[in-house]
């Protein structure tokens, strides 16, 4: 294999894990609150309030109903107003968070669910307002669990993030499309397929690990 | 301490409203441990929440030290439930949280700062007999153990008033036995106010002062343990008296007498002296009696005998002050 694909490779990997890891940080930024709003205004939540519940559980599942290369193609206009451009891996993270942001959204949500109702009924009666059992109990409580969604997560918006490569988007997804594809080098096809799933690998066993480490309620 | 006036408590879904709490007003005196008994489904638990407002009351007061709960703001409530502590049947300890963290849980969410935190903790610890346990995370704590971590948790603001949600219904017999002798303690040397939900009798028994009975929502009775055991005046409460009885054999067909130990002597002299007394070989039932630090708790059935040795065993039992019913016929179900 020539060393210019070795660069391009290179190259592909560091464009994929930039779009990938700032995508999944803006989907957490914006999926967390979502996800504990959808939680806290369910009708047993601590702080019902169904008209909210209703509309951010329906905003989440339109947006999470749209297959991601057509919302790619859809929010274009968008991310021109976002980020200035439509192609490369900049623009990218715009159409992957918005893809990425409702998903997580409802995995927040299931990791709460997952917080034993008793704790947070304890925690009401020694005094917490719904913003202290949010921060001390909820999201604490819910860590590893919010973790193992995080690599789930991470795993999912490389999948989105090699969707991209069809419209301009960079990254490993990219150099499988022009090369693998168009000029039918299948080797570096190959090659893509093999590095993204090593990350995939490593991401899910490092996350593993970590939630093995910090969860307290293993022995 | 506190006043239950007229409190209901209606929950309602989909059209069908059931009413787990009717028309209770109830009265809890300072420095006593009240028991609220009933069998699974009686609305004790909901009854509970509603003193600290877990639950809202439909209608109705609740009254802590004058102050009418349900009248008061959201903040102005949350400030108050510090005044009432909780523990429950799952402990409901953070599990991502240690032992000392949990403790000082409380005081955080207080405002009180880390170190007067932690200070009130290990005192606290003390209190319990954890004070080793310091770091350990509540999964690698016995049932028993993690109880106490609770019970120093509900502690940890000085509350006055302490609500007992089942607490040892999920603990082994000598586990329940030490808990509530801790609970009796803290009583006894805090002077905390204890209500305690429980549907055993041995609950009641051991730690209560007086008790309400509860079924379908309503207090079908109130009175101290001593009368409550002697004479149970309602359906439920008779029903309660005498499940402790069942537990232990068969119910006797034959007619018997019942004998009431609460803490006041020891089971076996009594029996000894009341076969000396009278002259008759007595023929025990059934019996269901604990010892409790050198007491004597629980019932004991013994076979009715001629009444010229009953007359002998009234006299000696009203000497002892021992009391004791006597029942003519079984009274099944």
């Amino acid at each position: 294999m020539s060393s210019q694909i070795t660069n391009i490779l290179i190259t592909g990997i560091g464009e994929t894990f930039y779009m990938v890891i700032v995508s999944t940080i803006i989907a957490y930024i914006i999926g967390i609150p979502l996800g504990v709003i959808v939680f806290i205004t369910d009708t047993n939540g601590i702080c019902r309030n169904r008209v909210v519940n209703v509309i951010t559980g329906f905003i989440i599942n339109v947006v999470r109903s749209i297959p991601f290369l057509i919302l790619l193609v859809a929010i274009l206009p968008f991310t021109r107003l976002v980020v200035g451009t439509t192609i490369g891996s900049t623009a990218t993270i715009v159409p992957l968070v918005v893809a990425a942001a409702p998903f997580v959204a409802r995995m927040v949500e299931s990791s709460l669910k997952e917080v034993d109702p008793g704790v947070i009924e304890a925690s009401k009666a020694f005094g917490a307002s719904t913003w202290q059992i949010i921060t001390k109990v909820l999201l604490p409580e819910a860590k590893p669990s919010l973790l193992v969604g995080g690599t789930i997560a991470f795993a999912t918006i490389l999948g989105y993030s090699a969707m991209a490569g069809f419209v301009g988007g960079g990254g490993l997804g990219a150099i499988a499309v022009n090369y693998g594809y168009y000029r039918y080098q299948s080797d570096v096809m190959l090659i893509t397929v093999a590095l993204l799933i090593i990350i995939v690998q490593v991401f899910q066993e490092v996350g593993i690990r970590v939630v093995n480490k910090i969860d307290k309620r293993i022995r | 301490m506190i006043r239950l006036e007229h409190m209901q408590k209606t929950f309602s879904n989909n059209r069908v409203t059931t009413t787990a709490v009717k028309d209770v007003s109830l009265e809890i005196n300072k420095g006593e441990i009240f028991g609220i008994i009933g069998f699974s489904g009686a609305g004790k638990s909901t009854l509970v929440r509603c003193i600290n407002l877990l639950e809202r009351p439909t209608s109705g007061s609740v009254y802590f030290q004058d102050t009418d709960l349900t009248k008061l703001s959201d903040k102005a409530l949350r400030e108050y439930r510090r005044h009432i502590g909780m523990i429950f049947q799952q402990f409901n300890l953070l599990a991502q949280r240690t032992v000392i963290d949990n403790i000082t849980f409380p005081l955080e969410v207080a405002g009180v700062s880390k170190t007067k935190a932690r200070e009130r903790a290990r005192e606290l610890l003390k209190i319990v007999e954890l004070s080793d346990k310091e770091n350990s995370y509540p999964a690698q704590l016995s049932g028993g153990q993690k109880q106490r971590v609770a019970i120093a948790r509900a502690l940890a603001t000085e509350p006055e008033v302490l609500l007992c949600d089942e607490a040892t219904s999920a603990l082994d017999p000598i586990t329940t036995k030490a808990i509530l002798a801790l609970l009796k303690e803290i009583n006894k040397t805090l002077g905390v106010t204890i209500i305690v939900i429980t549907h055993e009798m041995k609950v009641v028994e051991q730690i209560c002062d007086r008790v309400a009975v509860m079924n379908q929502g309503v207090v079908e009775e109130q009175a101290s343990v001593q009368d409550f055991f002697l004479n149970p005046k309602s359906e439920t409460g008779k029903k309660l008296v005498r499940s402790t009885e069942s537990s232990q054999a068969s119910v006797p067909k034959e007619p018997y007498i019942r004998l009431v130990f609460d803490g006041q002597a020891s089971s076996e002299p009594v029996l000894a002296d009341l076969i000396l007394n009278s002259g008759e070989r007595l023929n025990i039932l059934g019996a269901n009696t604990e010892d409790i630090g050198g007491s004597a708790y629980g019932q004991m059935l013994i076979e009715r005998p001629s009444e010229a040795a009953m007359e002998k065993i009234r006299m000696y039992l009203h000497k002892q002050n021992i009391n004791f019913e006597e029942v003519e016929v079984t009274r099944g179900e």
